[in-house]
């Protein structure tokens, strides 16, 4: 003779004496159809739920598309003792809001970390993101929005930005010079991936800004 | 014969039924009798039509009880002016919808076409400009009211229990008002539009961690791109608009439901009857 407490743990509905239960039944009718609607309507939100949050989400992980690389002019027009500007269009289709403003050189000392010909400086500011203007009587970058001042190679004098100006690469054809992508460098001048603007890529600093999982 | 057991009231709240609601003299007299009959001249049916029509629509939702405990409930002694802010600031978003709305009939959220077709709206539409600058200014009005009402709150001690989680709800609508102006700022598409959306968008990719993602998020992209405008555009005319109406209606429901709270200053002996310990 089971006791009430084994009726009451009892896997059998009826041994629990739940309304509507049945001999050698473990889930009665209503908890059944609770459970199915529950379930419909989870797959049922999950249908379109999952697909809009990946659309949303996508680009985040999308590969940044290779652009072709750009003219920006002969060989002539560029020397080793000044920037030149040169309007470039990064993203095509959406007017002036797809163009971008670099500064080129030429790099008369190539080195190991730097073997590109010629030198093209972003002018997007390595703090949020303005537009820099070269000062030729400075020798300098300066940022009109909050105050940074960059040297002749890029690097930070002043002000907030928390790391150089990024660059794009370089290579040279038949007499013309090209432009191919964006990247950014640390503050030895080095190569890294390309960040946004505020993003540290130095020291510890740079743990708590992740590179992009496709670039 | 065994007593009532007695349930805990910390509050001491009476638990007695509440008076009815005070309701204006006008709604007070009862409605005179619709005539009927084959005998009822066309003024006479004019006559009853608004009572029939307020009868029948109340018979199906019995919506009467629910207006007057919404319209004409009790409020404390001592309630000023400052206990309008919330309205105001309701009043200002409802501003921001209609005005909104209107624009949206003209605006282009295409970045070759946004600037023209705001040009369009404040040079050449009738009324354009105004509207546009209904919208423009009244964002800031929304902003500034919604902060007085929280700082009312907060000196007048009104967000204390038990009206805690409407403080918290307020709070989210702050939030939500805030990413409207950020997303509103980009839509005119001019220089100012733009590189403060540039600036905006990178301060949010300095959040350690998640900054680098929500950026990206944010444009829809590494770059600037073709859809970033629209993906602002659709934030600022659906998701949100239709998050804050939700959270205002939460935000009144709770309103109605808990009652305002008196003013600091008001002493229990000087709050009559049932609000004494409310």
């Amino acid at each position: 003779m089971p006791s009430e407490t084994d009726k009451k743990k009892s896997k059998y509905t009826a041994d629990r004496g739940w309304p509507g239960a049945f001999e050698g039944e473990t889930l009665t009718r209503r908890g059944f159809m609770t459970g199915v609607a529950m379930g419909a309507g989870g797959v049922a939100s999950a249908m379109f739920g999952l697909p809009a949050l990946g659309f949303a989400l996508g680009p985040i992980f999308s590969k940044t598309e290779h652009r072709a690389l750009l003219d920006v002019g002969s060989t002539d027009d560029f020397d080793g003792e000044t920037y030149v500007p040169v309007v470039i269009t990064t993203t095509a289709g959406i007017g002036q809001a797809g163009k971008t403003l670099l500064y080129i050189r030429e790099n008369s000392k190539p080195t190991k970390k730097q073997p590109w010909p010629y030198v093209a400086i972003s002018t997007r500011c390595a703090h949020l993101g303005c537009p820099v203007r070269y000062i030729e009587a400075a020798r300098s970058f300066i940022c009109p929005c909050h105050g940074g001042t960059y040297d002749f190679e890029g690097g930070v004098t002043g002000g907030p930005p928390v790391r150089p100006l990024d660059r794009f690469t370089t290579v040279v054809k038949n007499g013309r010079v090209y432009v191919g992508e964006r990247f950014s460098v640390n503050s030895q001048l080095e190569r890294v991936s390309t960040r946004d603007a505020g993003e540290h890529v130095d020291g510890l600093w740079q743990i708590l800004y992740p590179p992009r999982p496709t670039t | 014969m065994p007593s009532k057991p007695k349930l805990p009231n910390p509050l001491n709240i009476k638990t007695s039924k509440l008076p009815k609601p005070p309701l204006p003299p006008a709604l007070k007299r009862t409605p005179k009798p619709v005539e009927t009959g084959d005998d009822v001249t066309l003024g006479q049916a004019a006559a009853g039509g608004g009572t029939s029509v307020v009868a029948w629509i109340d018979e199906r939702t019995a919506g009467s009880g629910f207006l007057r405990g919404f319209m004409f409930r009790k409020v404390p002694k001592g309630t000023n002016w400052w206990y309008t802010l919330g309205s105001a600031t309701m009043f200002a978003f409802v501003s921001q919808a209609v005005t909104g709305i209107f624009l949206a009939m003209f605006y282009d959220p295409n970045p070759t076409q946004a600037y023209e077709s705001m040009r369009h709206v404040n040079n050449e539409v009738f009324l354009g400009e105004f509207v546009h600058g209904m919208h423009k200014w009244g964002a800031t009005v929304m902003t500034v009211l919604l902060f007085v009402h929280m700082a009312r709150t907060f000196v007048f001690g009104a967000y204390k229990y038990p009206r805690e989680l409407n403080w918290v709800v307020g709070v989210i609508l702050l939030m939500m008002t805030m990413v409207m102006g950020f997303t509103g700022y980009l839509l005119p598409f001019d220089q100012r539009s733009f590189w403060a959306t540039v600036v905006g968008v990178n301060l949010n990719g300095t959040g350690p961690i998640v900054g680098p993602y929500l950026a990206d998020f944010l444009r829809g992209g590494s770059e600037f791109g073709a859809t970033t405008l629209s993906r602002f555009y659709a934030v600022h005319m659906m998701l949100v608009p239709g998050i804050i109406g939700a959270l205002i209606g939460a935000h009144l429901y709770l309103v109605a439901k808990l009652g305002t709270s008196a003013p600091p200053w008001m002493k229990p002996k000087d709050v009559a009857g049932d609000e004494k310990q409310i």
